[in-house]
């Protein structure tokens, strides 16, 4: 195929490369790593898990076996409302949310090359925020975006507000390329910059309107239904094969630029089209939940800590993206008797000491 | 000025395919001039890199050797004159195709936190994958003899982060082998590295250009290590080439009063004969007589 391909017959008994064991099936292969796949398994356990719990427990409990009967069309009625109309969407909300927020946390952190960057705090679903309240303020002031139109509306202008404050926070640390430390600087600035717009948006709202607005902003899956489910689902359709296929380049795009050019990537395209993902899916996720703090921030980190690689895992974010919350509304649905928190809360009172956490241990390899 | 200009109408206008000494040298540097925003810092260079050799760039710092070298890695695009690879202009060819016939080991390279060595050298695949063909044999067969070569195959489960200045040196060097390119760029590979280490490097490169026959270019600091691996010297001089050829022909007293402003003896090296640079001392007026003066002020 190429000149410099060819390699001498003796050569064939070269011994194997230590720790990258292949996986070959016909012109496919790939790397077979145990640890990622075992964290892939347990991750998927752990989810499996907090799902069926989502969909077993609350005001009206239903016995697992109970939950698998109705959802294979064996409920009766009482079971089949609860299940199908008030658990399952929300359950799935919150799995494809968190799974969205993982892998866009993920990919941002990749291509920065720094744990920091994650799109709550490049300032993506605060704009996705922003551009929300704003909808639901005028919304109520306008007197009456609401059902279908209320449900197509915020997403969407979710989506464009995300992707809006995205491409301004790149174009600001533009220069000669995006340097990783001023994306990060000018994303917090912007992050407060949309954290106070939306502030006065809810000032400057009626008090109801703001007050939806608000429980939107913690972060909710309170009553979530299927109009909530599809367009989450629907990006993560598109946006998810895509990403696996960009994750190869992820893998060259933690060098610095000079190697990378070396190794035949497109520096700027590759980044630009990977982040840009990235705040579709946040953008996406923000629009169906509410900014569900810390969830892209922390589970990268905490992917890459389990799976033991250099950069943050794909699939592995995303399953545990899911699990976080999942399982977080599962706690703030039922641990708190009558009063039902929105799943940000829990999130927040998860994520905030690792943030802590992180950026104490990064101040420490500075310095050292 | 002059000098780019007659560069540029020499390639672009008559057909590049057709240059009459296409045949002679795959990468070729054709009145390219470069610069970082308004600093020109190569000026209408022309450069013919020996096929199957071993080229050194040498000169005093600022000369532009490492500016050259990105350009010639296609990492900066000459502001006019062109780099011509096979004949081609390396800055309209596609990345990928680039990587696949060119490596190059930047000047300090910067690993992710936490990569172990076989995956560092695996990415010198990354040029000959695809999304789902991510470890051929072939792969498999490339970096694992990257590794033997650079006697680093039992480094290949650490992480890169904890390896020594010469180890990492030759960590960097097995991934920008397993790319399996003809030509490779290596700018100043003896960087950090002792004495020793810098020797081991060198003897690498020499040997795998013995081996494999392999072109490379590289920017070197010290002239007598440049003397001594390299077939051939490109001296530069404020981004110009003051003097180019075999090194007894190169590294001669009066180039390098004239291009480093340095006062020194050359004598045949003893254990290789190539030519060796004695300084006799920093910077003087010529008049005045070195060696028996005690200032001896940095020479760069």
């Amino acid at each position: 195929m190429k000149a410099t391909e060819q390699t001498p017959p003796a050569r064939s008994a070269t011994p194997p490369v230590p720790g990258r064991s292949p996986l070959r099936i016909g012109p496919v292969s790939t790397v077979l790593r145990p640890r990622p796949l075992l964290a892939l398994f347990g991750g998927m356990l752990a989810l499996l898990v907090v799902f069926s719990c989502d969909l077993a427990l609350g005001d009206y409990p239903i016995t697992p076996l109970g939950v698998l009967r109705t959802l294979f069309g064996g409920g009766d009625a009482g079971e089949n409302l609860v299940v199908f109309e008030l658990r399952l969407p929300r359950a799935l909300t919150g799995l494809l949310v968190g799974a969205a927020l993982g892998l866009a946390g993920a990919i941002t952190q990749a291509v920065v090359r720094n744990p920091l960057a994650s799109p709550d705090l490049l300032g993506i679903t605060a704009g996705a925020g922003a551009a929300a309240t704003a909808v639901i303020v005028a919304g109520g002031a306008l007197g009456g975006v609401s059902g279908f139109v209320a449900a197509l509306g915020v997403p969407v202008v979710a989506l464009f507000g995300g992707v809006g404050t995205g491409l301004l926070v790149a174009l600001l640390a533009y220069r000669n390329g995006v340097d990783s430390f001023r994306l990060v600087l000018v994303g917090i600035g912007m992050n407060t910059l949309m954290v106070n717009a939306t502030l006065w948006l809810l000032t400057a709202g009626e008090v109801q309107d703001a007050g939806r607005a608000m429980v939107w902003l913690t972060g909710s899956l309170n009553a979530r239904g299927w109009e909530n489910v599809v367009p989450v689902a629907l990006a993560l359709v598109v946006l998810v094969p895509l990403a696996l296929v960009g994750a190869h380049v992820l893998g060259a795009l933690q060098f610095d630029d000079d190697t990378m050019r070396e190794l035949g990537v497109r520096v700027t395209a590759a980044r630009a089209a990977m982040l840009l993902g990235a705040t579709v899916l946040a953008s996406l996720a923000t629009s169906a939940a509410g900014p569900i703090a810390f969830v892209a921030l922390a589970v990268p980190q905490i992917a890459l800590r389990l799976a033991a690689t250099s950069r943050p895992p794909l699939v592995i974010s995303m399953v545990l993206g899911a699990t976080l919350v999942v399982g977080s509304d599962l706690i703030a649905r039922t641990m708190f008797g009558s009063l039902e928190l929105p799943v940000g809360v829990v999130t927040a009172a998860l994520g905030a000491p690792y943030l802590i956490y992180l950026l104490v241990r990064r101040y420490r390899e500075v310095r050292t | 000025m002059t000098a780019s200009q007659v560069g540029v109408t020499a390639v672009s206008e008559g057909g590049v395919a057709q240059d009459p000494d296409a045949e002679s040298s795959r990468l070729r540097a054709r009145g390219v001039s470069l610069a970082y925003g308004e600093r020109v810092v190569v000026d209408g260079l022309d450069l013919d890199v020996l096929d199957g050799g071993i080229t050194g760039v040498i000169g005093p710092n600022g000369c532009g050797k490492s500016t050259l070298l990105r350009a010639l890695g296609r990492l900066l695009q000459p502001r006019s004159g062109s780099v011509l690879l096979d004949g081609k202009r390396i800055h309209r060819m596609s990345t990928k195709e680039v990587a696949r016939s060119l490596g190059m080991l930047p000047q300090s390279p910067v690993a992710p936190e936490g990569l172990c060595v076989a995956d560092l050298v695996a990415r010198g695949r990354h040029p000959h994958q695809t999304w789902y063909r991510q470890w051929s044999s072939d792969d498999e067969r490339a970096v694992a003899e990257a590794l033997e070569l650079t006697g680093i195959g039992d480094l290949a489960e650490r992480s890169v982060d904890e390896l020594s200045g010469g180890q990492r040196q030759r960590a960097w060097l097995s991934m920008a082998l397993a790319q399996r390119t003809d030509l490779l760029l290596l700018d100043e590979p003896t960087t950090y590295l002792d004495l020793s280490h810098q020797v081991d490097v060198l003897e690498l490169i020499g040997r795998l250009h013995a081996e494999s026959g392999r072109t490379v270019v590289m920017v070197l600091h010290d002239l007598n290590f440049a003397a001594r691996y390299a077939d051939r010297l490109v001296a530069m001089s404020a981004g110009r080439v003051a003097a180019e050829g075999p090194p007894h022909e190169v590294i001669t007293e009066s180039l390098l009063a004239e291009v480093f402003d340095l006062r020194a003896r050359v004598i045949p090296d003893p254990v290789t004969g190539t030519p060796m640079v004695v300084p006799l001392g920093g910077r003087r007026p010529r008049g005045s007589d070195g060696p028996s003066e005690e200032d001896t002020g940095p020479n760069e």
